[in-house]
């Protein structure tokens, strides 16, 4: 698989309005349509299937901070995805903490693993500081494989219980689950909004598209750039210890490769550098996992198929693609 | 534009609860199979739409239906991704209205498959995952290991070759956990019967250069080489110790070898490879019925996997025959209680770990000029029984056995 070496221009900027109360009515708008379709939608469709869509967007956002706004494309996001799962599935299962606990303690400590992954690698940039993370996160790949009796090896850590949020919500219950899951969810776009808005974004942003001008200004870079990539983990491994919860297993998938370019995947389809993108890309990918996987060697063959689409004829995303004929940033 | 909005999410709360209305509800008189496979991976060849078709035959000498009830085969890929695979798994029993789960492949979507049948009170009959595990520490009242597992791969070789007087041995291992667990198994077996292991060497999957490896060994001066290794490595290892000429002087004992292997590395390098296999197609006149009628649909004679998966559609429909219901509890005691017989597995009976006890096959590759047909690659050297083939229950970390 070749990596794909982003520019700022790809990135679906648009022009916005100068009125900042405009824009910022907008997206509210938009989140509460968002969070209406995400009440609406446990009764329309699967529940199981949406909590999968959702941590899979929540992992896309993180991923979309980083690359879309910090214009640094890390290799190796399964590493914190899947560090956290494992840790949140352990925790839970072993350590009987419950399951709010657990994801919390999954989202640490990814972040201090981005941390340092992210300290080493800055020091080098482009298509080094993405082989850099890729190799980062084969070593935790290749020690989660050595080490069975923590991870399971293979099988993976299974039958982690899902618990009782707080001691009193039974999240055994499907339903129920997905308000947690919703929730935490909707927490972490509202983050990642505040964090690509603040001034610290714009810094970011800045970096990204001219680190040398943003040095000249004063700006300790590296510092801002760390900072983000920990803040992304931080937000991977949210995602990944939600998941654990949710599927009740942790498993080599989760730290593979295959796992850091389904999230460039994700966040390509659904449209780099937008708040949303993560979210449709993630619908598509992941009812493509589920839905086609009764056409057999297919689902890859179109998994592939509409990743070409979207990069050559859709560079902005499909939601890039709606922002275009809306005129508005979503 | 406040108009068009308003408009907008009308036609999209409409929509949703017109789909939310049409959602059709699993019908209850019908007789679902699911089987859950590999069939864009690794294992894609040995399972994949082999094991859904072997299915599907089962089902079609049934007449297609089962108790009055007709019998649909669904499948899907899993991706070896375990949350893919348990989220179809899910959306299967708790929508689709799926009685049975079969296939699986991938051990960690296998585990998780089991635990969710367990919860939703159905049926899962494993004939694709090979950890013995799954009987094991994984194992539960809803599940059922009908195929090979690590165990009888390791076990039945190792004390095989061992009783034939290859009593010094020298392991190939892969590194990870099931390539450890096959080895101390095989150690086991053969220390047990007197032999000696004279050393080891661990490998990454996936390597390409065997040369040093396959040196170690040969220059160990063991008599048997045990190469725990599946798939692209097994291959591997086989073809490059040709190239050394080793299997020339030393026996290889290919743990995890299947019918398919040997047809992709070609017969001529192999001869006199032996493996314990739970079927061959080529064996007697009713696996040559299944294997032909296979060959026939396919172009090519079943892998191990898709025989055992016929194999386990069979058991499920005849249960369903004799118990004139889906009950789950019912069926399960029948499942327990009925022989298994058919095309593929003669004399079996389910153990109450849910492990299916059956004999295996010692096979052994053939020379070259005695293959007529091209797929006909082994001959048998001899049965072992079910109990020395499986591990015993006395040995079982599954916790129903000590109730």
């Amino acid at each position: 698989m070749t990596v794909p070496v982003l520019s700022g221009s790809v990135v679906a900027d648009l022009v916005l309005p100068d009125d900042e109360t405009v824009v910022r009515r907008r997206y509210r708008a938009t989140f509460l349509v968002l969070a209406l379709v995400l009440a609406i939608a446990p009764f329309v469709a699967y529940p199981v299937f949406l909590m999968q869509v959702l941590c899979f967007a929540l992992f896309g956002l993180s991923f979309n901070m980083l690359l879309g706004y910090g214009g640094l494309l890390s290799f190796g996001h399964a590493a914190f995805f899947g560090l956290a799962s494992y840790v949140g599935a352990y925790a839970a299962k072993y350590g009987g903490l419950a399951p709010e606990l657990a994801i919390v303690l999954g989202a640490l400590s990814s972040a201090i693993l981005g941390s340092i992954f992210g300290a080493i690698a800055i020091r080098r940039q482009g298509i080094y500081f993405a082989m850099i993370t890729l190799a980062l996160a084969q070593l935790l790949y290749f020690v989660s494989v050595q080490t069975p009796e923590l991870t399971g090896g293979e099988n993976g850590i299974q039958g982690v219980p899902r618990g009782k949020l707080f001691g009193l919500l039974d999240l055994a219950d499907d339903r129920m689950l997905y308000a947690v899951v919703a929730g935490i969810f909707l927490a972490g776009l509202l983050f990642v909004y505040r964090i690509v808005r603040s001034p610290f974004g714009q810094i970011c942003k800045a970096i990204r598209d001219n680190e040398p001008r943003a040095i000249s200004l004063g700006y300790r870079t590296r510092h801002y750039k760390v900072l983000l990539f920990t803040l992304s983990a931080a937000l991977a491994g949210l995602a990944g210890a939600t998941k654990a919860i949710v599927f009740q297993l942790a498993s080599l998938t989760d730290v593979h490769w295959s796992t850091s370019g389904e999230v460039v995947l994700i966040t390509l389809v659904g449209g780099l550098g937008t708040m949303l993108g993560p979210i449709v890309g993630a619908l598509v990918i992941v009812s493509m996992q589920n839905y086609l996987a009764n056409f057999g060697a297919w689902t890859t063959v179109v998994q592939g198929a509409i990743f070409i689409v979207c990069v050559s004829l859709l560079r902005g995303g499909i939601v890039g693609l709606v922002q275009k004929w809306t005129g508005r940033a979503l | 534009m406040q108009l068009s909005r308003r408009a907008f999410g009308a036609t999209a709360i409409a929509g949703a609860v017109s789909l939310a209305a049409g959602r059709s509800r699993a019908a209850a008189d019908k007789v679902k199979i699911g089987v859950l496979t590999d069939m864009s991976g690794s294992l894609s060849a040995v399972l994949g739409t082999g094991s859904v078709d072997g299915t599907r035959m089962a089902v079609e000498d049934f007449g297609g239906s089962a108790a009055g009830m007709p019998v649909e085969v669904v499948f899907a890929d899993h991706q070896n991704k375990a949350d893919v695979g348990s989220a179809i798994a899910r959306r299967w029993l708790d929508q689709d209205g799926v009685d049975v789960i079969t296939d699986l492949g991938n051990s960690a979507v296998a585990i998780a498959s089991q635990s969710i049948v367990k919860e939703k009170n159905k049926i899962i009959i494993i004939s694709g995952a090979s950890s013995s595990d799954l009987t094991g520490k994984f194992c539960n009242p809803n599940s059922f290991h009908w195929g090979y597992d690590t165990y009888m791969f390791s076990a039945g070789l190792a004390s095989e070759l061992t009783l034939q007087g290859g009593n010094t041995w020298f392991f190939l291992t892969a590194d990870y956990a099931f390539g450890h667990a096959l080895e101390t198994d095989a150690t086991r077996k053969v220390e047990e019967l007197g032999g000696k292991v004279l050393g080891r060497a661990r490998y990454p999957i996936n390597t390409l250069d065997m040369a040093s490896l396959l040196l170690q060994a040969q220059t160990s001066g063991a008599k048997v080489i045990g190469l725990v290794a599946s798939g692209d490595d097994l291959e591997r290892f086989i073809k490059q110790g040709n190239e050394f000429g080793i299997w020339r002087k030393q026996k290889a004992a290919a743990f995890g070898l299947q019918l398919y292997n040997v047809m992709s590395i070609g017969v001529e390098s192999m001869q006199g490879i032996v493996h314990n296999s739970i079927f061959y197609w080529d064996r007697d006149d009713k696996s040559r019925d299944f294997g032909r009628r296979f060959w026939k649909r396919n172009s090519k004679p079943p892998s191990e996997a898709h025989a055992i998966a016929y194999s386990a559609a069979t058991q499920y429909l005849k249960a369903v025959r004799a118990a004139g219901t889906k009950d789950t509890a019912t069926l399960l005691k029948v499942m327990h209680e009925l022989p298994v017989d058919d095309l593929v597995t003669p004399g079996g009976k389910v153990r109450v770990d849910g492990r299916l006890i059956r004999p295996t096959w010692l096979l052994e590759v053939k020379p070259k000029d005695q293959i007529k047909e091209g797929w006909d690659a082994f001959s048998v050297v001899r049965e072992i029984p079910g109990e020395k083939a499986f591990r015993p229950l006395s040995e079982s970390a599954c916790p129903l056995v000590k109730l």
